[in-house]
């Protein structure tokens, strides 16, 4: 590893180690503890962004040898550490999170004053993120696990913050039975790898998947879907993600959206592209399968919410979902031997990884600042913020559209790369599989169009029109630091959208090291302007190019406005009442009325529920009061969920029988394991 | 590179020119098949012109996304109009996308629409915005699915590709898949432009409305961009329709004779489509709101046949 990347590394995890330790130091001094933590994340950020950067761009990445953090004295397990290409790539992703995040904190944690313990916060935020930067770096796969589950009990600690509220611990709880329910798949997985290979090395698992027996190879395979996969929050393991992302501090929710769940991804990146060999072919159907379900439950659930952090909770699986359309398809391209096509795909899921990472911790930000200036989460208690607080409004515009894929920010650049392998996949194979990838494409086309509807509700209910509620009314701009974050990413969200062939030279050690190809310079056109597919005949795009060309056809509408109307005046006037005597409130849409005719149509999805109670005197037409309640319940809760946890309850209240609390019981419990372990050993 | 400008140029002029006069057509040939007068085809015009000349009153609720909406309907509609080839079968833009970014584009036209509808507070908005954004999500799978569906016989997503492909001896309207293509197309082009089954263009202040519900606090210049932009996207998804199943007669070359031909069968599939269009509403009602999801879905089978029909015949 050159020495640079070596010491910023260093210096970032040092920085991070500093950051906790200083929250703790300073618990009793609340602004000494929000500089130090804070301030100390934003500086361990810069030094790690700038260490993943490097290898990156220079291509030095994949020669990264591992070194060994701290001596360990328990044979098998080493705390090693390797920059490589995918771990680096991931480790920009959550240093530049950490950055945007931390100096967004700085701001954040007043909010915490006198209520809360910043130190602490400030400790285990530190403390995320240094665990997280070892998930994506650790050489290990001991120490991956360790890191893995630092990583899921600080951020349990974190989701329960605010343990005050009962929706609160029940969200931590939630959580952390999901994860550890991952983090047990993922022992079973990394075992059966062990069996294999001898050693818990990352660098002895590599392909190890081809010299392993099938049966095997393909239970690998699941437990590592299933233990990837809470962590990512795929359908039907979600559950814990609506409830945990909104209950945590918003700079924390959007450290989990952008990267925690990211883990999951990157898992399944390594595993199944680094350590499982060549697949078979249900596998990426398995995975395209789940990305597609995925993708449109979570935007349809989403449109469902008016909190607005859960509406962002399950945006993050629809995200997610996308994600793993081009991972599924990328190993359906593997197994059919097109390594081109597998790597075109397997670089539309990662540039999908750091764009979901940039706009949703960005989007979280915004809801983090609306929260602060106005007490809620709840959207129809919001309105006209987009005159009081202009620049979060601003900046959570750029992140709708650009998590609605709409051109030309990023998320239209990563799902065009999708849509461009789905597309070329059809002719890989003869089989009646290939409907699949056209298919799909449909559904990511209903998936996005259902999100630009859900961030138009979104953004239209929460900031446009008038203040529905006092506290939206006296609602005022975020202070500096937390904009300067959400700038930060709104930059990063046009970088990514505008140039994304400049961006793709880093994704090129990535998949050398994955599919043993470059593809960054087969993927642009005309020096860089201009994406295009593998297949230079299948389609090109260039968003900037795009940008540049509505720049030139803006003197069309300013020529006639300049030539037919100048003489016009512009007036401001009232909204038109319908000859009421003035616009209220309460005449506007609302979240849930906007999102009704959704609910209509996909009603055997969502089974809504509603109530209304009327109190009327005469005829029911001429109600005193009405109460209206409408309620929609994932069926995933209902149908799975609660009876097995019934079932899980029922089993229990059986087992109790076996511990009556007699020490002679347990005794011989002891006892008849001993022997018939004895038995089992003869 | 200067033919490529000039071409640009032509086509920019022949979509800010054109749009008004078959939207023009269409409402003009429909009161005769309802035995009114009408208003004359070039009233659009005038309406564009009168609206630019207007004053305007701006909402005190809304806020800079009701300015800035209109900028965006009107120059995202003309961008689509410069990938879409019109009458070069190379359109001046389609190195810089194609049919992807068209269905990007006009969905980026639509969000702002909506949130302009949201903008103003009144209610009428935002239940155009509402329906309008439901509506096109049930829209789009059918025109990805149709679009793909072409784009796989044609192995290409560039929309200059498909129509060269379409020149080709293989491409017969016949052929099932392209039939089952066009119909689905056909069918998301009356509810993305806001036609009779889906929408009424022609009605205002009723509670069917979607698109004219957007509109309504708009006035003055802002009116005309959007009413103007809303225009070009109806000519542009028509152009796409009739160039892509139509495609003879589109010039391959910059001579004036081919460009003399390709701009007179253009014009005649044009108005052929615009007949059709008239047609269909003059002929049915409006469907309730929440019939037209039956209608897209209907769309949609359409197009998968169309899809699994490429596997069976070829």
């Amino acid at each position: 590893m050159d020495i640079l990347s070596a010491t910023l590394l260093n210096l970032s995890l040092l920085g991070y180690v500093v950051g906790a330790a200083a929250g703790l130091l300073f618990l009793r001094h609340e602004k000494s503890a929000n500089l130090f933590t804070f301030g100390g994340a934003s500086l361990a950020a810069l030094f790690g962004v700038i260490a993943c950067t490097v290898p990156l761009a220079t291509g030095t990445a994949a020669t990264n040898q591992s070194i060994e953090l701290f001596q360990s004295l328990i044979p098998y397990v080493q705390f090693t550490v390797r920059l490589d290409p995918l771990g680096a790539f991931f480790g920009l992703i959550v240093s530049l999170l950490g950055l945007a995040l931390s100096l967004y904190s700085l701001g954040y944690a007043r909010g915490f004053y006198g209520r809360k313990s910043v130190g602490v916060l400030g400790a285990f935020f530190n403390l995320l993120l240094l665990a997280t930067t070892l998930v994506f770096l650790a050489d290990n796969a001991f120490f991956f696990l360790i890191a893995w589950e630092i990583m899921a009990l600080t951020a349990y600690c974190l989701v329960s913050f605010e343990h005050e509220q009962e929706e609160t611990r029940n969200a931590g709880v939630l959580f952390f039975v999901m994860s550890h329910i991952g983090t047990g798949c993922l022992i079973l997985g990394f075992l059966l790898l062990f069996r294999a290979s001898g050693s818990y090395g990352f660098d002895t698992f590599h392909v190890l998947g081809d010299k392993m027996p099938s049966g095997q190879r393909n239970a690998a395979f699941l437990l590592f879907l299933v233990g990837f996969g809470v962590k990512a929050g795929i359908v039907p393991l979600h559950i814990w993600l609506p409830a945990a992302h909104p209950v945590a501090p918003s700079n924390v929710s959007a450290l989990m959206s952008g990267v925690l769940i990211k883990t999951g991804i990157y898992g399944m990146a390594r595993v199944f592209f680094d350590f499982l060999g060549t697949p078979p072919n249900w596998w990426g159907v398995t995975v395209l399968t789940i990305g597609t379900i995925s993708a449109v439950l979570g935007v349809l659930y989403a449109l469902m919410e008016h909190d607005l952090k859960r509406l962002l909770a399950y945006h993050s699986i629809e995200n997610i979902g996308i994600i793993l359309m081009g991972f599924g398809a990328a190993l359906m391209f593997l197994h059919t031997g097109h390594p081109l096509l597998a790597s075109m795909a397997l670089i539309a899921g990662l540039y999908h990884t750091i764009n979901h990472a940039v706009f949703k911790a960005l989007l979280f930000l915004g809801a983090g600042a609306v929260l602060h200036a106005t007490h809620t989460r709840n959207m129809e208690e919001m309105g006209g913020l987009a005159k009081r607080m202009r620049w979060t409004a601003f900046f959570f515009l750029v992140g709708a559209v650009a998590i609605s894929a709409l051109p030309p920010l990023n998320g239209f650049v990563s799902e065009w790369l999708t849509y461009q392998s789905l597309l070329q996949g059809f002719g890989t194979t003869p089989s009646l599989i290939r409907l699949m990838f056209p298919l799909s494409a449909a559904m990511l086309a209903l998936t996005g169009a259902l999100a630009a509807a859900c961030f138009v509700k979104a953004f239209g209910i929460t900031f446009l029109a008038q203040p529905r509620s006092e506290h939206a009314r006296h609602a005022h701009e975020a202070s500096f630091t937390m904009l300067l974050g959400q700038a930060l990413l709104t930059t990063a969200c046009v970088f990514l959208g505008l140039f994304p062939t400049v961006f793709l030279k880093l994704l090129d050690p990535v998949t050398q090291q994955l599919t043993g190809l470059k593809l960054s310079a087969q993927l642009s056109l005309a020096n860089g302007l201009v994406l295009a597919g593998v297949d230079s005949q299948g389609g090109t795009v260039s968003t900037l190019g795009l940008t540049l060309m509505a720049v030139c056809l803006l003197p069309v509408p300013f020529g006639l406005w300049l030539f037919c109307a100048r003489k016009s005046k512009t007036r401001i006037g009232p909204t038109w009442a319908c000859g009421q005597p003035g616009l209220t409130p309460q005449m506007e849409y609302t979240a849930t009325g906007f999102s009704k005719p959704i609910r209509m149509i996909f009603k055997a999805l969502f089974r809504p529920r509603r109530d209304v109670q009327r109190d009327y005197d005469f005829s029911p037409y001429f109600a005193r009061t009405i109460r209206f309640e409408s309620h929609v319940e994932e069926v995933f809760q209902t149908r799975i969920y609660r009876p097995l946890n019934r079932l899980v309850l029922r089993l229990s209240r059986r087992m109790r029988a076996l511990q009556a609390g007699s020490l002679q019981a347990y005794l011989i419990y002891i006892f008849v394991t001993l022997l018939l372990l004895l038995l089992f050993a003869l | 590179m200067n033919l490529d400008l000039l071409a640009l140029v032509l086509q920019t002029a022949l979509l800010l020119l054109l749009a008004p006069l078959v939207s023009g057509c269409i409402k003009n040939w429909k009161a005769k098949l309802q035995n009114r007068r009408g208003p004359r085809i070039w009233q659009v015009y005038a309406d564009v012109l009168k609206f630019l000349r207007k004053d305007m009153v701006i909402s005190e609720h809304a806020s800079w996304v009701f300015s800035f909406a209109p900028y965006v309907v009107f120059i995202t509609s003309l961008l689509v109009g410069l990938m879409v080839p019109m009458l070069t079968s190379q359109a001046p833009l389609s190195l810089f996308g194609g049919a992807l970014a068209v269905i990007g584009l006009l969905a980026l036209g639509r969000f702002f629409l909506a949130l302009a509808g949201l903008d103003p507070g009144s209610a009428f908005g935002g239940m155009g915005s509402s329906r309008e954004m439901t509506l096109s999500a049930i829209a789009e799978p059918a025109m990805m699915l149709s679009i793909f569906t072409v784009a796989i016989t044609a192995g290409s997503t560039d929309l200059s590709q498909i129509v060269q492909a379409t020149q080709g001896p293989a491409w017969r309207l016949l052929n099932p898949t392209h039939a089952l293509a066009f119909a689905a197309l056909f069918i998301v082009l009356l509810a993305e432009t806001g036609r009779i089954p889906v929408d009424n263009p022609a009605t205002h202040l009723e509670l069917t409305m979607i698109h004219e519900a957007m509109l309504l606090e708009y006035s003055g210049r802002y009116l005309a961009f959007m009413e103007w932009g809303a225009s070009i996207k109806q000519l542009v998804l028509m152009t796409l329709l009739v160039n892509v199943f139509f495609s003879f007669g589109i010039a391959s070359e910059l001579t004036s004779a081919a460009l003399g031909v390709s701009l007179l069968l253009y014009g005649l599939k044009l108005l052929a489509l615009s007949a059709a269009v008239v047609l269909v509403e003059t002929t049915n009602a409006k469907l309730r709101l929440f019939r037209v999801p039956d209608l897209l879905s209907a769309a949609f089978v359409l197009a998968t046949l169309a899809l699994l029909s490429t596997f069976l015949f070829q």
